[in-house]
């Protein structure tokens, strides 16, 4: 018991207590997310195939891995998926948010309705989309119902353009999050400084683009993380909806992992593959993490 | 604003509203229909009569592989995997956090950000030792073994959550209470619990939708009669008859959707309060 006059002074049970009871999370941490990321990589550095082993085989996996070039085009397909998903998510997300604070009448029905497939499973979202975009009954059909007679949408069974229909949908499922960070963003900004700007005769799109938009740099920063953070991770749209396919054209890095690690049977070129994802994220993630602790520390 | 900007704004705004809408609508209407009907109509036709057998099959009767018994089976192993994952991820998540923010120890921020990271990684890193580890446990392969991972695996989002909130509950409150001799139980249960049900309202439903929505771990570490209904679905949508049965697709996909959309409906304010909160502050 500490005494009233000695407030700092912890009692033994309470100075051990708090760390007794974090310890099993701790543990956990330390064990499957550490252990295992430890793990993943010793098995990527031996020759385990359908089951693990323990042949230490130096780097035989990574150069097998870069000289595949199943590999490649799933490199490639993070790129392009990547690429234009950040970047139409990020601009439908800022256009609606900067349209919805113009004091919207029905602002929150619209914001329901703009983030419901944000609460979908991308299974989910794969599933309705690989029915809409299909080339027999879909979009196709629909178009020459209405009398455009030549169109043809065949995205989902080319190889060049299959990865694009996983944009399609993903931009669907996520551009509405964005939007989302954006406009509390915009509720954050002092009123008093565009009211300032407006008596100075600024114009408003010349107020969002000079004023609002660079003060929401913090914001802009985060919603890049998350979304390439998904990108990424990005795998159950692509099986909903291409399967990878056809043959291995939109195939992303974590659905050659999978396919490597648990149907194929090439344990350590997984495992490989593995590790090239989580060194990509690292070389994001860690400054983000140290520059927004100094940050909070400082703060 | 002048007038015809706002026509702007408005049409704008209402264009994207029927981007967002014309999927569901879709799935809802193919769900209704007939063969048939699908194919002598198109994507947005409307249905000329309405029959829910493409729901009853995608529920109890449609293939989802060599099994034929619908969806069924695999929604109640969600429900069998979502409840337990959830409570006790939250439930881990709330001392987490309360020790991280009013419990300070050396080391505790450190000790903070190497939980954190685990918001970070890419899963595909855990999956193969996990895999292995569950088997050494006995528990790969069912329920309990996905229940399992997704406690472990959801441990960093449901702390950073609390401790955020924590962070700012006042720590003279915490000294106070200390003052009249509450210690680390009674504070927690008595102050601070009681001060919690936003938060936890927040990591409830958070965790409940990327639980329901993971396919991921669903489809690595089940098979069989453990499988959730992410697994299901994607089966289900995947398995080749000799006729694309699309509203039969489409009544499985809303199946799997419900749960996660009735709780958007009926709390989607604490949705969206999860998903800026985690991002503009993690």
């Amino acid at each position: 018991m500490s005494s009233p006059t000695q407030p700092a002074q912890y009692g033994f049970a309470e100075r051990w207590l708090p760390r007794l009871v974090l310890a099993p999370s701790f543990l956990l941490t330390l064990i499957f997310i550490y252990g295992f990321i430890t793990w993943n990589g010793y098995l990527s550095f031996t020759s385990s195939r359908l089951l693990p082993s323990f042949n230490w085989a130096g780097l035989t996996q990574y150069h097998a891995l870069f000289a595949l070039e199943r590999w490649w085009v799933a490199v490639k397909n993070l790129f392009i998926f990547g690429g234009l998903f950040i970047g139409g998510a990020m601009a439908i997300g800022i256009a609606l948010a900067i349209l919805l604070d113009q004091k919207i009448r029905a602002e929150g029905a619209l914001r329901t309705i703009y983030l419901y497939p944000m609460a979908l499973s991308f299974i989910v979202t794969g599933t309705a989309w690989k029915w809409m975009l299909n080339p027999g009954l879909g979009l196709e059909k629909l178009m020459h119902d209405w009398g455009f007679t030549n169109f043809t949408f065949d995205w989902l069974v080319n190889s060049d353009m299959s990865i694009y229909t996983v944009v399609i949908a993903g931009l669907w499922q996520s551009s509405g999050f964005v939007m989302a960070l954006f406009l509390a963003g915009l509720r954050g900004i002092d009123d008093s400084i565009i009211k300032a700007a407006q008596i100075d005769g600024a114009s408003l799109p010349r107020i969002y683009w000079k004023i609002i938009l660079p003060a929401l740099r913090p914001v802009f920063f985060s919603t890049l993380m998350i979304l390439s953070h998904i990108a990424i991770k990005s795998f159950d749209l692509v099986v909903a909806l291409t399967g990878g396919g056809p043959g291995f054209a939109s195939d992303v890095p974590a659905t050659f992992m999978y396919a490597m690690a648990f149907t194929r049977g090439q344990m350590g070129l997984g495992a490989a593959s593995a590790t090239m994802m989580l060194m990509t994220v690292a070389a994001m993630v860690v400054p983000y993490l140290y520059s927004e602790l100094r940050r909070s520390r400082n703060a | 604003m002048p007038k015809f900007w706002r026509g702007v704004v408005y049409s704008a705004l209402l264009l994207a509203a029927l981007y967002y809408l014309l999927p569901l609508y879709v799935m809802v209407i193919t769900s209704v229909k007939t063969m048939d009907q699908i194919r002598a109509g198109n994507l947005l036709s409307f249905p000329t009569s309405i029959s829910f057998d493409a729901w009853s099959k995608a529920w109890s009767s449609a293939c989802t592989g060599v099994e034929c018994g619908g969806l069924k089976p695999f929604f109640w192993n969600s429900v069998r995997m979502v409840i337990p994952a959830v409570l006790i991820s939250t439930s881990l998540g709330a001392l987490n956090g309360y020790i991280l923010s009013k419990w300070r120890f050396p080391h505790s921020e450190l000790t903070f950000a190497l939980i954190l990271f685990g918001v970070f990684i890419p899963f595909q890193v855990v999956l193969l030792p996990m895999a292995q580890t569950l088997g050494w446990f006995g528990i790969a392969r069912s329920v309990t073994g996905l229940v399992f991972v997704h406690c472990v695996f959801g441990l960093a989002s449901t702390t950073l959550f609390f401790r955020n909130y924590y962070v700012g509950i006042p720590d003279e409150l915490i000294k106070a209470a200390r003052l009249d001799g509450a210690g680390f139980w009674r504070i927690f249960f008595r102050i601070v619990l009681p001060m919690s049900t936003p938060i936890v309202m927040v990591v409830l439903i958070w965790q409940f939708t990327q639980i329901w929505n993971d396919f991921l771990f669903g489809v690595v570490f089940s098979s069989g009669d453990s499988q959730p209904i992410t697994v299901g679905l994607n089966n289900l949508a995947n398995t080749s008859t000799t006729v694309k049965e699309y509203n039969v697709d489409m009544s499985a996909a809303l199946i799997a959707a419900l749960p996660t959309i009735l709780v958007y409906v009926f709390a989607g304010k604490y949705f969206v309060r999860g998903l800026t909160a985690g991002a503009v502050k993690g």
